[in-house]
């Protein structure tokens, strides 16, 4: 059999790429490695009532996977470091049908303009290959907007002064905001920032088939039980109604068979654990930022660039304690209100820039949210006497609310995926080794605005406040792990329009490679301070849509 | 009857879970909550089928729907192989250890225990404590179970009736019902 395409990878990227392929009438199979656990196997429109609100299984038992007995990673922060320091989970988005949309909260940000054109907005940074894009926002909004449309998207146009224009309506309005983020939605107003309502793909109304969101609160790495996040969920689902596409759950694609300028097709472990191959007319890659390049080297592709320019959101997390408060954080979607004023260019901003030495500095989106669940809070409340009461007043959850800034992460050569020389996958194969470590750019942008956020918190009404970060760096003491927390990975096959300075085109496609098409993040050039799903997202049906010479659709009322 | 360790190991077990999470001034404590039975289970998760690592869903029927949780969902291959790994160790053979040897749960909790002395369910409160803190490395894992012993899903085996939730007014699962819109804004 040869397909007209093989998507590998069911997350956000490869969804993306099977919904607008097989609508353009293609036949399309998607090879997951991980497991089913999204949709019913014999109604594929249903949820398959695995997800559950249940602690043990997502946080302590790895249910949406990767397993790091099985799948590892290797870390270290330089290569000074020597091989690696640390073995396990490193930036492990879900291996699992869905991808890292199954465990996502759901906030799907467009960038700005300004993002496609760093370079030429604020200028070169030392050390940093800060470029522009080779496309820009006017050529990816008809994309934003369809897959907007698609997936189902919760948001108030104009909530968001600093937003980029917009050819029509979300979707649907927002949801209800959380309680705390109410106040601190209020003081930062008092301050004179702009929060607004989160961009989120969780239905505020039935939408598409799906039902609204009813507030369970198990959002950030829980699957939704019944299908109100419509990342991926909505673009398989509508992808499986054309008939066209197979996807096939625990098939491992081992390597890209690549004969001159041309893939032929992909070698695979199915779930029978026999080795096979499959021919198909083009490749599509949607392993995400980590393992798309991972699987590219395995195929014994080479680019200087390849892998590097690893980028990951620098997480600058404030946290305020509120003694007489009970805010409640666990009701709700994980976050109702974020805010851009980190991204702006302000006096203080280029103040602190000067200061740092730097040309510029620019932070990211700031989440508002509360956090934990009762395990979680738990394991950091003391033992013996007094456990119990600690938790019945809960100072570490209830009482607790946070900032935590996505900040724009730099992209530097020395930070990179690569094979690693010793660990293997349960199936034999060298797995991705992680080389970070923030910049003075980063530290310096976190440090600026963690001081502005901590005054946010003083200002409604916080007791104390802590100044952390992810990953941890010395001068905060705690959370000092220097392996990155966040999921939001990038730039390992940065996109361009020059082969030498670029692993991919503007359409995704690897320079020197016919029909093999990178449909996730790891195109991303710069990172920007926003969430990158929605981003790669509409990168990735503009690439489908280029392969299949078609145009996004026209806006159609969403029933 | 314990379900993997042996009688004087899950003695043992409770007398530690008790000391770490004691009953007190009302609140439940490991032995309400049944939290050594968590963890019993949890390293005898293979003596069932299918095993008992992931509880099942969507619902557990305390908020109303179909009582799914106890159901517990099958393991491919690769997850077999991941929790005998985890639980059970590697015990040499070649497929567990493709990057070395692994300690499994359960050596670690016969080591762990068998430290604490047989007569530890009997030492006063003090000398527990002391003894519990004099392995860091073994204490921290007891003391990561017992978390989820105490607020975890009662289908798990500890949590016993929803005492832990109940103490802390946490509701647990709560689909199908959700909260309302007003439980999400309001104070």
């Amino acid at each position: 059999m040869t397909a007209d395409a093989v998507i590998i990878g069911s997350g956000p990227g490869g969804a993306t790429a099977a919904e607008v392929l097989t609508r353009a009438g293609w036949s399309v199979v998607v090879m997951e490695k991980g497991r089913n656990h999204l949709l019913d196997p014999d109604d594929l429109t249903r949820p398959s009532g695995d997800y559950s609100n249940d602690e043990i299984k997502f946080i302590s038992r790895h249910f949406l996977g990767p397993d790091p007995l099985i799948e590892p990673r290797a870390f270290r922060r330089s290569a000074d470091e020597g091989e690696h320091t640390h073995v396990g989970e490193v930036n492990s988005i879900p291996t699992t049908v869905g991808g890292g949309g199954t465990h996502a909260d759901g906030k799907v940000p467009r960038f700005r303009e300004e993002d496609f054109r760093l370079r030429s907005v604020l200028g070169p940074q030392d050390g940093a290959l800060v470029d522009d894009w080779p496309l820009d926002y006017e050529g990816l909004e008809p994309y934003y907007a369809e897959v907007e449309r698609v997936v189902g998207v919760a948001g108030r146009a104009g909530a968001n002064p600093f937003a980029a224009w917009r050819s029509g309506p979300f979707p649907m309005p927002p949801g209800p905001p959380m309680y705390g983020a109410v106040l601190s939605s209020a003081a930062a107003e008092r301050m004179g920032l702009h929060p607004y309502e989160a961009p989120t793909a969780a239905n505020s109304v039935a939408y598409d088939g799906r039902p609204a969101c009813n507030n369970c609160g198990f959002c950030a790495f829980f699957g939704c039980p019944i299908h109100a996040k419509g990342d991926p969920v909505a673009l398989l689902t509508r992808a499986m109604a054309t008939g066209r596409v197979e996807l096939r759950p625990e098939t491992y694609v081992s390597r890209i068979v690549v004969e001159g300028r041309k893939a032929t097709g992909v070698e695979y472990i199915g779930r029978d654990g026999v080795a096979r191959t499959m021919s198909a007319r083009v490749v599509i890659v949607a392993g995400g930022a980590v393992e798309t390049p991972r699987i590219l080297l395995l195929s014994g592709l080479e680019h200087p660039l390849l892998g590097r320019t690893l980028m990951v959101h620098f997480q600058t997390i404030v946290v305020g304690h509120f003694p007489d408060k009970r805010l409640h954080p666990h009701k709700g979607r994980a976050v109702t209100h974020v805010h851009d004023d980190a991204m702006i260019q302000d006096d203080a901003a280029r103040r602190a820039a000067a200061d740092a030495g730097l040309p510029w500095i620019r932070g990211g989106m700031v989440e508002h949210s509360g956090g934990g669940l009762p395990i979680m809070e738990a394991r950091h409340t003391p033992w013996g006497s007094r456990h119990g009461q600690a938790m019945r007043e809960s100072n570490l959850r209830e009482r607790m609310w946070a900032f935590i800034m996505q900040g724009e992460d730099l992209p530097y050569l020395t930070n990179t995926v690569d094979l690693s020389p010793s660990v293997r996958d349960a199936r034999g194969f060298p797995v991705a080794r992680v080389t970070y470590e923030p910049g003075h750019h980063e530290l310096a942008a976190s440090k600026h605005h963690g001081k502005i956020l901590q005054s946010v918190l003083e200002e409604m009404g916080a007791e104390w406040v802590m100044h952390t970060s992810s990953p941890g760096v010395s001068y905060h003491g705690v959370g000092a792990t220097p392996v990155p927390d966040s999921r939001h990975v990038m730039g390992t096959a940065r996109m361009g329009d020059d082969p030498a300075t670029s692993v991919v085109d503007r359409w995704g496609r690897v320079h020197g490679l016919d029909n093999v098409v990178v449909a996730d993040s790891s195109v991303f050039v710069t990172s920007s301070g926003y969430g990158p799903t929605l981003t790669l997202v509409a990168l990735a049906a503009r690439a489908a849509h280029h392969l299949a010479g078609t145009s996004p659709e026209a806006r159609r009322d969403p029933g | 009857m314990p379900i993997w360790l042996t009688e004087l190991e899950y003695a043992t077990l409770r007398a530690a879970c008790a000391r770490m999470m004691p009953s007190d001034q009302g609140a439940p404590g490991a032995e309400e909550a049944g939290v050594a039975d968590y963890i019993d289970g949890f390293l005898g998760a293979f003596s069932f089928d299918p095993p008992r690592i992931w509880a099942g869903g969507p619902t557990s029927g305390r908020q109303g729907g179909e009582a799914r949780f106890g159901s517990f969902i099958a393991l491919a291959p690769l997850d077999e192989l991941a929790w005998r790994m985890r639980i059970e160790g590697s015990q040499g053979r070649p497929e567990r250890e493709f990057n070395g040897p692994v300690i499994g749960l359960q050596q670690r909790y016969r080591a762990g225990l068998a430290a604490l002395g047989e007569d530890f369910a009997d030492a006063d409160m003090a000398d527990q404590r002391h003894r519990l803190e004099a392995d860091e490395e073994f204490c921290a894992l007891l003391w990561e179970h017992c978390c989820e012993g105490m607020y975890g899903a009662p289908e798990y085996g500890g949590n016993r009736g929803g005492v832990g939730w109940a103490y802390i007014d946490y509701e647990g699962d709560v689909q199908p019902r959700g909260y309302s819109d007003a439980e999400v804004s309001g104070p």
